[in-house]
């Protein structure tokens, strides 16, 4: 398979949004949109799954309270029981505010790790730069060229008429 | 029949006359994406001016300062603190108190505002949250050092294999979950800063002409592309540990309230501390922010981004926190006086009127009447005026943590447990270091990242336009609003 794109670049997001729904509705398959900030509507337009990392700090949220509970748990009632002032061995009520923290921390950190493991977003990572200025003031749409019905005229012609200020087919480094 | 009203109803919107009001602008003069990168950038690209070196300059003697005294302090034990049988806790606990109490605002505004979709935070929550670092840093120097024997400062964790023999930490102790939360606080706090800077760091990665900064901030930026698939995500994670960091805040600092409130003494003993601290945080932190954006605005140019009209923001949350604190103070009063409890009367009669009632009348002055002050909007546009408001709520904070402190411990139950706290050199000079250790990471922050995040002033900047087009308004009205 060719590992070619054709890459629209846009001077705004309006411009942009026009060509992302121009070209789903001639059934051209979007690789990606790369923008300097996330512009509002593009998810609706790229037809976008909602992320499931929501999950991620759901479920090690749910570890981290257990995991805290257990710990203090075993330390005051199994390991070593103290009587301390007169409290109950198993005071869970006490046990509550570091249990808060530890879901706090492990959901975080985890769906921040989950992010940068599904984004593939790790340090000394080339980055992908289909165009100059996508981190600064450029949009721009990646099209994967695919070696049946592409028609890449008609693309670039769709992408003109939408806004682009320029077209080009370039070689992917994937 | 319902279901056809309720799909017709979102139209009305879209009346001429709604068109009309203005939406709100954050940015002045509608720059352009690439201005908007240009301006933020520049000064860290630019040689640092006169007033950026006296600065620095003031703030590294004072870290240095701080450098000195503490090994002084750690070399020679506690005891050269003015610290005595009667007040065991003094300025080491009140410079805690106050450090973490600072931090609050910058959670406040990435976090709380972020939920509230709030777009005047967008201005000014990376340097916020930088001040949220820094302040977590010079606050958990203080229990460390306070300690007398620090390096056994890990006891507090529990660690496996346990080293205590069969010893467990007390987990039904404040103290202990203080220090679970102040290290769930700076990680969480770091780790949300981190991600609000990785797609700028791209941007930086993208401008920049040397080889090391292109390589420091290649490494740090993790291949950012600015693709849209990632955005999403990283949106989601955004609303997710604003999720977490906003009850998370509240967290911190009702547990550090419960350092007190879990204690017998009276003037500690008290259910109303954890809503009041958390006030007095939000509230002494917003003072801090502004003493900061002031001094930055102005020295570094970014007037633009950092307007009157965010400082008018600030300050009327600083009034709505400012008037909690003082109705908590009231509440205090009345409470002692309603409880009957003899201790307690005393000991909020001893407040008002005994040896450290200066310190409390201060406290009142700037934290009760100050911001009355800012009823009228001139006040809270007057940027000078709003610096001296600023000021003043700093200290008046850091005299509230010292009355709460000091004055309950010195005046307990037996008058034979009496007596009084007089601060010495070291603890002077370690409160100006904290301060100076503060300043310092601030100036070296302004200097090497950016302070203001670029990629969220550009979503702003063009919001009216995306809003349009996300509500299929047609697009050549909406590319005049953008160059408008």
């Amino acid at each position: 398979m060719p590992n070619n794109l054709v890459v629209a670049t846009f001077s705004d997001p309006v411009s942009l949004l026009k060509a992302v729904n121009a070209a789903q509705a001639e059934k051209y398959r979007i690789y990606d949109v790369f923008t300097p900030y996330p512009v509002h509507g593009l998810d609706e337009a790229m037809h976008v799954r909602p992320s499931r990392l929501p999950w991620v700090t759901f479920c090690v949220g749910l570890t981290g309270v257990t995991l805290a509970l257990t710990l203090q748990f075993y330390a005051s009632v199994l390991d070593w029981p103290i009587n301390v002032g007169g409290k109950p061995d198993n005071s869970t009520l006490a046990f509550i505010p570091i249990s808060f923290e530890l879901t706090v921390l492990l959901g975080g950190l985890s769906t921040v790790a989950a992010l940068f493991l599904r984004a593939r977003l790790y340090p000394g990572k080339k980055p992908l730069l289909v165009a100059e200025g996508v981190t600064n003031d450029k949009f721009a749409i990646a099209f994967r060229i695919r070696e049946t019905a592409f028609d890449a005229r008609k693309l670039a012609e769709i992408m003109k008429q939408s806004g682009a200020l320029s077209v080009g087919e370039q070689e992917a480094k994937l | 029949m319902s279901s056809s009203t309720m799909t017709a109803e979102p139209l009305h919107l879209e009346k001429p006359e709604l068109q009309v009001l203005p939406p709100p602008v954050w940015v002045d003069g509608g720059p352009s994406l690439a201005q908007i990168t240009d301006d933020i950038a520049h000064p860290m690209e630019a040689r640092p001016g006169k007033g950026w070196w006296i600065c620095f300059g003031i703030a590294f003697a004072a870290l240095l300062n701080l450098g000195g005294m503490v090994t002084y302090l750690i070399a020679n034990g506690i005891g050269v603190w003015g610290l005595n049988n009667s007040v065991g806790w003094a300025f080491d606990i009140t410079n805690f108190v106050f450090w973490i109490g600072i931090g609050h605002a910058g959670t406040l505004i990435s976090a709380i505002l972020l939920l509230f979709r709030q777009q005047w935070r967008t201005s000014i929550n990376r340097s916020a949250e930088a001040m949220t670092l820094f302040a977590v840093a010079c606050a958990a120097m203080f229990p460390g050092i306070h300690m007398g024997r620090p390096w056994l400062a890990h006891f507090i964790f529990p660690y496996f294999p346990n080293q205590r023999g069969p010893l467990w930490v007390n987990f039904r102790s404040p103290l202990v979950w203080d220090v679970v939360a102040i290290s769930t606080y700076g990680t969480i706090s770091l780790v949300f800063w981190y991600l609000g800077l990785v797609p700028d760091l791209a941007t930086l990665r993208d401008r920049a002409q040397g080889k090391i900064k292109k390589f420091i901030f290649g490494l740090l930026s993790l291949g950012w592309n600015g693709s849209h698939r990632t955005w999403s995500r990283y949106e989601i994670t955004s609303l997710i540990l604003a999720g977490l960091a906003t009850p998370l805040v509240l967290s911190v600092h009702s547990i550090v309230s419960m350092d007190f409130a879990t204690s017998l003494l009276p003037g500690w003993h008290t259910t109303i501390f954890p809503p009041y601290f958390v006030a007095g945080a939000i509230y002494s932190g917003f003072g801090m922010v502004m003493t900061l954006l002031i001094i930055t605005r102005q020295t570094m140019h970014l007037e633009r981004y950092i307007t009157v009209r965010h400082l008018d923001k600030m300050a009327k949350v600083t009034m709505l926190t400012g008037m909690i604190v003082s109705y908590a103070y009231a509440t205090e009063f009345f409470s002692a006086w309603y409880s009957g409890n003899i201790y307690e009367r005393a000991h909020f009669i001893n407040r008002a009127t005994g040896p450290y009632a200066w310190c409390f009348y201060l406290m009142v002055l700037c934290n009760v009447i100050t911001p009355h002050f800012l009823w009228t909007k001139k006040a809270r546009t007057t940027v000078w005026f709003l610096f001296i408001v600023s000021i003043l709520i700093n200290i008046g904070m850091w005299f509230e943590r010292f009355v709460i402190i000091v004055v309950s411990l010195h005046r307990a139950f037996l008058p034979s447990g009496w007596g009084m706290f007089y601060p010495t050199k070291v603890d002077i000079g370690i409160l100006v270091g904290s301060f100076g250790l503060f300043f310092t990471l601030f100036l070296l922050f302004i200097r090497v990242l950016p302070m203001i995040a670029m990629w969220e002033i550009k979503n702003v900047a063009s919001h009216t336009v995306d809003h349009k087009m996300a509500h299929g308004v047609g697009g050549e009205q909406n590319k005049e609003v953008i160059r408008a």
